[in-house]
């Protein structure tokens, strides 16, 4: 058993049960009495550990969402798909390390994956960005997803970004045009899209890659027009408001569903993705293979239908009887 | 008679400063020059029903689905709530939202008209932004009409509608995208400012792209950028012009000539 490291700061009542843990544990002369304490133990751990986490508010739920350990899309690459074939380029201007595209084998279903990628390492982290875009990596996606309905290729997104890059390379090379051209694209594009949003969905950057035929979402990621910190600082002029700007958005994956916004909440397993990557993926996989069955078996042009009235029906609004 | 929208800390009356050149205006004289400034051509902001005025042939203007009115569905609340800023924002500018769209003719061509105003909790797209703008894109691919949308939005997507206001962007670009294949032409003409979710969705997607002189024109906000890179901007940054030179915007139109070039424009594309 590795050594427990700190989390999250609400993790503490966790952590302080996996510090005498994993002290007993270390006991090689354990006799039947330390047995039946570390039994005690792991109920306990998993008991306090379902508790935290069965109340996270939406605070936490960012915390969790970015937490440094969680699953990234290059680990569902590797833990849900038998082979990825990594496709480069934007056909314009670079590689944006940001998105991540290529072929990929789900079990014998051949896919096109998009997904953002945050990267684990401080290097990795400073190449792509912290998984913030650049236009180059919208036009990537783009090209590859006009590659995928080329050939009739399923699209699968994983979405997790703090956000478009906001800097000048990116206004010079038009964040707003290919943001909006892509939505525009996969509104219409000829072949199946799930998305799943795994981390982070912030904002523009995420609808980038997010039209699609069915819209999943992992149970602790979230989803919202700003993120809380920006929010905060225009609306309670102060990022250290981001707590409450973070209860105000309503972006937990809970009120997405409300909201009808997101088809399916894919659960996570007892104490957040970060613990257990296998279980995590094995879960999506599973709504990947279901939802995709379920999508190729629908008609292309009923499909594209449905898709445009799925956005369609997205809003909130009175409507008086009579025109005002 | 055309009515400048007055700016904070510019005195009512008969006088107006320029922002831009700080010459003292006689309103007047601004007015007769819809709102640009006669000394160094600054484009004060006009309000939506003025911009209308503008660019439409007198009395053709028909507004469609004004019935269409924000509701709170967030219970949204920052230091005010958003159900007591609607009201007021309404109270202050004569607007149900940000977008008033409806059917007109540019002379004598029949057109369907959007136009944002940037007055109305910044000019952001909520539901209903999103929905009358939906619906008048519909309405023009069934009616085959042109489609202008004039935009001045400096909020781009709604804060406090939440996700739903995200969802707008790629539902009016659903609906663009129908257009287009239906044949339809569609000039997005955008004026200062023009930011966040409206610059990346409606406003960027025109077959022919206008935008006012030095209107501020992005994605991101000029102030995050400044926090992200930490350094100085280049003078000019996200204008019309820095947007004509990156290959974004197809033609720099100044206020006077706005009506003309779109006519221009129609018959050119054969609508």
């Amino acid at each position: 058993m590795e050594a427990p490291t700190p989390g999250l700061a609400f993790e503490q009542p966790i952590y302080e049960i996996e510090v005498r843990l994993h002290e007993l544990v270390r006991q090689t002369d354990a006799g039947p009495e330390t047995q039946h304490e570390i039994r005690r133990l792991r109920r306990e751990l998993a008991e306090v550990t379902r508790q935290v986490y069965e109340q996270l508010d939406p605070w936490q739920i960012v915390q969790v969402a970015r937490h440094k350990d969680r699953p990234y899309t290059a680990d569902y690459l590797s833990l849900v798909f038998e082979e990825f074939v990594e496709l480069h380029g934007d056909r314009h201007f670079g590689d944006d390390r940001a998105v991540l595209a290529g072929f990929a084998k789900l079990d014998e279903l051949q896919v096109m994956v998009i997904g953002h990628q945050k990267g684990r390492t401080y290097k990795e982290r400073t190449a792509c960005y912290f998984g913030c875009a650049h236009p180059e990596g919208y036009r990537k996606a783009m090209a590859k997803m006009r590659l995928a309905a080329k050939f009739h290729l399923p699209v699968i997104t994983f979405i997790d970004t703090p956000g478009a890059y906001p800097g000048i390379g990116a206004e010079e090379r038009g964040q707003a045009w290919v943001i909006a051209e892509s939505m525009y694209e996969m509104s219409r594009l000829r072949t199946p899209i799930l998305c799943v949003v795994i981390g982070e969905g912030g904002s523009g950057g995420a609808l980038g890659i997010g039209v699609g035929d069915r819209i999943a979402m992992l149970q602790n990621a979230y989803y919202s027009v700003i993120s809380p910190e920006g929010c905060a600082g225009i609306l309670w002029k102060g990022h250290q408001h981001a707590e409450k700007a973070a209860h105000a958005l309503r972006f937990t994956s809970r009120h997405l569903q409300q909201f009808g916004i997101v088809d399916q909440v894919i659960p996570e397993p007892l104490g957040g993705a970060h613990r257990d990557h296998h279980q995590m993926a094995a879960r999506v996989k599973m709504y990947l293979n279901k939802t995709l069955r379920e999508l190729l078996q629908t008609p292309l042009d009923q499909l594209l239908e449905a898709r445009y009235e799925k956005f369609r029906q997205m809003g909130v609004f009175l409507e008086s009887e009579s025109p005002a | 008679m055309t009515v400048v929208r007055k700016k904070r800390g510019v005195p009512e009356g008969l006088w107006l400063r320029c922002p831009s050149c700080q010459s003292t205006l006689f309103r007047k004289v601004v007015d007769q020059r819809l709102g640009v400034c006669p000394e160094c051509e600054h484009h004060f902001n006009v309000s939506a029903k003025e911009r209308i005025r503008q660019v439409l042939d007198e009395g053709t203007f028909e507004e469609w689905d004004a019935n269409v009115i924000p509701a709170d569905p967030l219970k949204f609340a920052d230091r005010k709530s958003y159900a007591d800023r609607l009201v007021a924002e309404q109270k202050r500018t004569g607007l149900s939202d940000a977008a008033i769209t409806g059917g007109g003719m540019i002379r004598a061509r029949r057109v369907a008209l959007g136009v944002t105003d940037s007055a109305f909790i910044m000019g952001s797209m909520g539901s209903v932004v999103g929905e009358r703008l939906a619906r008048l894109i519909e309405r023009a691919t069934r009616q085959q009409l042109p489609l202008i949308i004039i935009s001045g939005s400096g909020g781009g997507a709604r804060m406090h509608e939440g996700i739903l206001s995200l969802m707008q962007m790629a539902k009016v670009s659903a609906a663009l995208a129908r257009y287009d294949r239906a044949g339809g032409l569609y000039v997005s003409v955008l004026t200062n400012p023009t930011m966040g979710g409206v610059a990346a969705s409606f406003a960027a997607l025109g077959d022919v792209v206008f935008a006012e002189p030095r209107a501020l024109i992005g994605f991101a906000g000029p102030r995050t950028i400044q926090a992200t890179i930490r350094i100085e901007l280049p003078e000019g940054f996200q204008t019309s012009e820095f947007l004509l030179e990156h290959g974004y915007v197809d033609r720099i139109v100044p206020r006077d000539k706005l009506k003309s070039e779109i006519a221009r424009t129609i018959d050119y594309c054969g609508k």
